[in-house]
């Protein structure tokens, strides 16, 4: 077995030629080509939404590609899952890794290897032994007979890698390992990748952290929009070349900015924390201004936003709306304030997915639609429908669930259900997340109207671009703390990404509670 | 007293040692109150109560383990139960075997319909068990007249089962009890079909992407799971001596997931041992005995019955809050 797939260093391991993938129609992985070699730890870096994770997982199994072909050691193979990609010696780790919690660690290792009959006898005795051994080659200190479920997510990859090898995989792909680990962790990691680099195996390390693809990897492959913009050396190129080819893309045109007077500060935000969270966010945001929240997925600005709102409140600090410093610790209360808050994931915080688009309208002013306690139903019709037409919602009745109309309908319902609280102070979590580019640029109109009316108006989005076009100012986020504060003169692509990656590699946002 | 705390929690930790605690103390509160509880006829009593609910609830705990719940084992019970008597009533030369053999397959033929219909139409089996509960029934009362199988055509040697035995006079369905317990244990800890049956319920998702083919697996624990109520069903036949469709196996079900959830099985699938199962029958046997010896009215019976499985299940979560770095089948300390 090992010396049928052993391979000399930097020799192909794995080819891509031309893969590119299509989820519903939308191209997300365009014509790439991409060889491995033995013995290398290769960096896949991009945006979030570049194509990066979707061609690992093409990889490993877990999709299959639209066009292209994979050649493992230069002959044409099909992995049309992972068990097939297992067989072939190519492992993904996710970031929390797949397992089964009520099964002991060993038994997780030996899982979908042991092959026999299915009446057969379980080997517990060598199951453990071998456990053991690849605990020990690896270097670690797990005990092997008790459930994964009370092990830590680092431990858990631990174990994941030792599947791995178990397999003798050669092509090993790790998904953002380090993001839930600690620094030591990370430094046991990364100890344990190079050795296996050395024994003469390819690693593919997906990581936002540009500090950790310099300490580790040898060469590095970016992605954008879908597609392959460049592989090389990780030492041929600096930090600032890898951000500029991570989001060198032209504005859209569509998108502009109407000049609004802004006023005084609607919302003033002082040292809120939370540990292992966020720490000392200080700002504020004015009356008819609209100002932006960027950085990385888990820089911390989704929990900046719910502890606002009252959702998971902060551990210190204060929040002042209109002067008055508040003590949210509820969402009516932050409602009854004047804030209010379109939530990051619709489907499983926006909306009552099969309550009607009328219910879900006026679910947040159950006092204007029920005047003595009691719902009256013409009421709640006549808000909802004068809604659904200032807002352009399209829909066949205000009687059907929510869950039937197109996501672009759907945010704009949300949308709607918050105009009718009059709010002063409306924070958005990633409002255009998938929606099409028609309802798009409506939506950008309306958060411009909204603005110009005299509300304040915070603007949490990944796309840059987006932001970049719409806000007056632009914070950014990184690791749990404010890194910047960009006018809409210094704002530029390259000025917020520096400040969005973390420049530590240490994953520790708050130091004292 | 911190040592002693520390060494009883620890006890719990472990569920089945838990659970033979709780059964001790209870046996000796109720032998203070009531020394007639502490003597070789209330064993007895206790060894004849258990057998059905044992073997029944060896099936449960296996549906359990795999994320699914049996609640048809009442009307599974009584339907088997009834066309094996309706066999020994139209035919009565048949030997009494015959009646095991017509049992367990009517059983596994009921079984294997809930595991198709949960299988193939993706529906939850918590919802065609309970459809399955009334079909069965009313299929019975169809096939029998609604009459029942009187005393007179169960052989006596099916009836000797539950009287005694040639091993030390114990009855023989007590015997048959604790063999299916050990053969369940063989199969879910020491064969890979049955660590598949709990990697399913562990992870169902990831179960296929380790090659296990859930459809199969899951058809066969329905199946099992009838296949058991069958045999409780002819065994009901032996100790009872008699078989009514309005009667026989009716609330079983509930009795069975109450001694399996007691026993520490997880509703939430991939948690479920053989040695807490068999204590958590043990335990409902005693309470059940116990209580009309105690002078409970059988109306409050139903109420502590209630009681105790939410205390169980109470313990049950504080224990996996608790991150339960227990020791899983297989592997000794």
């Amino acid at each position: 077995m090992e010396t049928a797939t052993t391979s000399s260093a930097g020799e192909t391991v794995i080819s891509a030629r031309g893969i590119s993938k299509q989820f519903a129609g939308i191209e997300v992985l365009r014509d790439v080509d991409l060889d491995f070699r033995a013995g290398e730890i290769h960096a896949l870096v991009g945006e979030n939404g570049a194509g990066k994770s979707t061609f690992a997982k093409i990889l490993s199994g877990v999709h299959r590609p639209t066009r292209g072909t994979l050649a493992l050691r230069g002959e044409l193979v099909e992995v049309p899952n992972p068990l097939t990609a297992q067989r072939l010696g190519i492992t993904l780790i996710h970031q929390e890794p797949v397992s089964f919690p009520d099964l002991s660690v060993a038994e997780n290792l030996v899982l979908g290897r042991d092959q026999g009959s299915v009446l057969g006898r379980v080997p517990w005795a060598k199951i453990t032994r071998d456990a053991r051994e690849s605990m020990d080659q690896l270097g670690i200190n797990i005990k092997v007979n008790v459930p994964m479920r009370g092990l830590s997510i680092a431990d858990q990859q631990m174990v994941e890698i030792a599947r791995a090898l178990a397999s003798d995989s050669r092509l090993i792909i790790m998904d953002e390992p380090t993001a839930p680990l600690t620094p030591i962790e990370v430094e046991t990691l990364f100890k344990i990748v190079r050795r296996l680099r050395d024994e003469g195996r390819t690693i593919i390390f997906i990581s936002h952290r540009l500090e950790e693809v310099r300490a580790l990897c040898d060469r590095i492959t970016v992605f954008r929009d879908g597609n392959l913009v460049h592989t090389g050396d990780v030492a041929a190129v600096d930090d600032e070349e890898i951000i500029r080819l991570m989001i060198g893309r032209s504005l859209k045109e569509y998108i502009h900015k109407r000049r609004t007077e802004i006023g005084e500060v609607a919302l003033e935000v002082k040292d809120l924390c939370l540990p292992g969270l966020f720490s000392d966010i200080s700002f504020e945001v004015r009356k008819g201004e609209i100002v932006g929240l960027a950085g990385l997925v888990g820089a911390g600005r989704t929990d900046v936003a719910r502890a606002i709102f009252g959702i998971t409140p902060a551990h210190s600090g204060t929040i002042a709306v209109n002067g008055k410093d508040i003590g949210v610790a509820e969402p009516t209360e932050a409602i009854a304030l004047g804030l209010a808050f379109v939530p990051e994931d619709r489907a499983a915080a926006g909306i009552f997915q099969s309550l009607s688009v009328e219910h879900n309208i006026t679910a947040a002013v159950p006092g204007r639609i029920a005047p003595r306690g009691f719902i009256r139903h013409a009421l709640e019709r006549a808000l909802a429908n004068e809604a659904v037409q200032k807002m352009r919602i399209r829909l066949a009745s205000l009687r059907q669930p929510i869950g039937e109309l197109s996501g672009g309908n759907q945010q704009k319902s949300i949308l709607a259900r918050w105009l009718l609280t009059d709010p002063s102070v409306l924070i958005m979590d990633e409002p255009t997340r998938g929606i099409d580019v028609g309802v798009k640029s409506e939506f950008y109109d309306m958060i411009g109207e909204l603005a110009e009316s005299g509300r304040a108006i915070l603007l949490i989005s990944s796309e840059l671009p987006e932001l970049l076009a719409l806000c007056d100012r632009i914070l950014v986020m990184s690791e749990g703390r404010l890194t910047a504060d960009l006018s809409r003169a210094e704002a530029t692509q390259e000025n917020v990404m520096r400040e969005a990656v973390p420049k530590s590699g240490v994953h520790s946002p708050t130091v004292a509670a | 007293m911190n040592r002693i705390t520390g060494v009883i929690g620890a006890l719990l930790r472990r569920r089945a040692a838990g659970i033979a605690v709780m059964l001790l103390i209870f046996s000796l509160v109720v032998g203070l109150i009531q020394p007639r509880f502490l003597t070789p006829d209330t064993l007895r009593i206790v060894m004849l109560a258990i057998p059905l609910i044992m073997v029944a609830a060896m099936g449960q705990m296996m549906v359990l383990v795999s994320r699914h719940v049996d609640l048809s084992m009442g009307s599974m019970l009584g339907f088997t139960a009834i066309v094996a008597g309706m066999v020994f009533r139209d035919f009565p030369d048949v030997p009494w075997w015959v009646g095991f053999i017509v049992a367990i397959s009517t059983g596994a033929v009921l079984g294997l319909f809930n595991g198709l219909v949960v299988t193939i139409f993706k529906l939850p089996s918590i919802i065609v068990t309970l459809g399955t509960l009334s079909l069965f029934r009313g299929v019975l009362f169809l096939i029998s007249d609604a009459r029942q199988v009187d005393p007179q055509f169960i052989p006596s040697a099916l009836i000797q089962m539950s009287q005694t035995s040639p091993v030390f006079g114990i009855p023989g369905i007590v015997l048959i009890a604790f063999g299916v317990a050990f053969l369940t244990y063989l199969f879910l800890d020491h064969t890979r079909l049955g660590r598949q049956i709990y990697a399913i319920g562990s992870n169902p998702a990831a179960a296929p992407l380790r090659g296990i083919r859930v459809v199969p697996v899951t058809l066969l624990v329905f199946t099992l799971s009838g296949a058991l109520s069958g045999l409780a069903g002819i065994m009901y036949a032996s100790r009872f001596g008699y078989v009514n469709p309005s009667i026989t196996g009716v609330g079983f079900e509930f009795t069975v997931i109450a001694a399996v959830v007691i026993g520490g099985a997880s509703i939430n699938g991939g948690v479920g041992t053989v040695l807490g199962t068999v204590l958590g029958v043990i335990l409902l046997g005693t309470v059940s005995v116990a209580l009309p010896i105690l002078a409970v009215s059988a109306f409050w019976q139903d109420a502590i019955f209630g009681a105790v499985i939410v205390i169980a299940l109470l313990i049950d979560r504080s224990v996996r809050e608790r991150g339960a770095r227990s020791v899983v089948a297989g592997h000794r300390p």
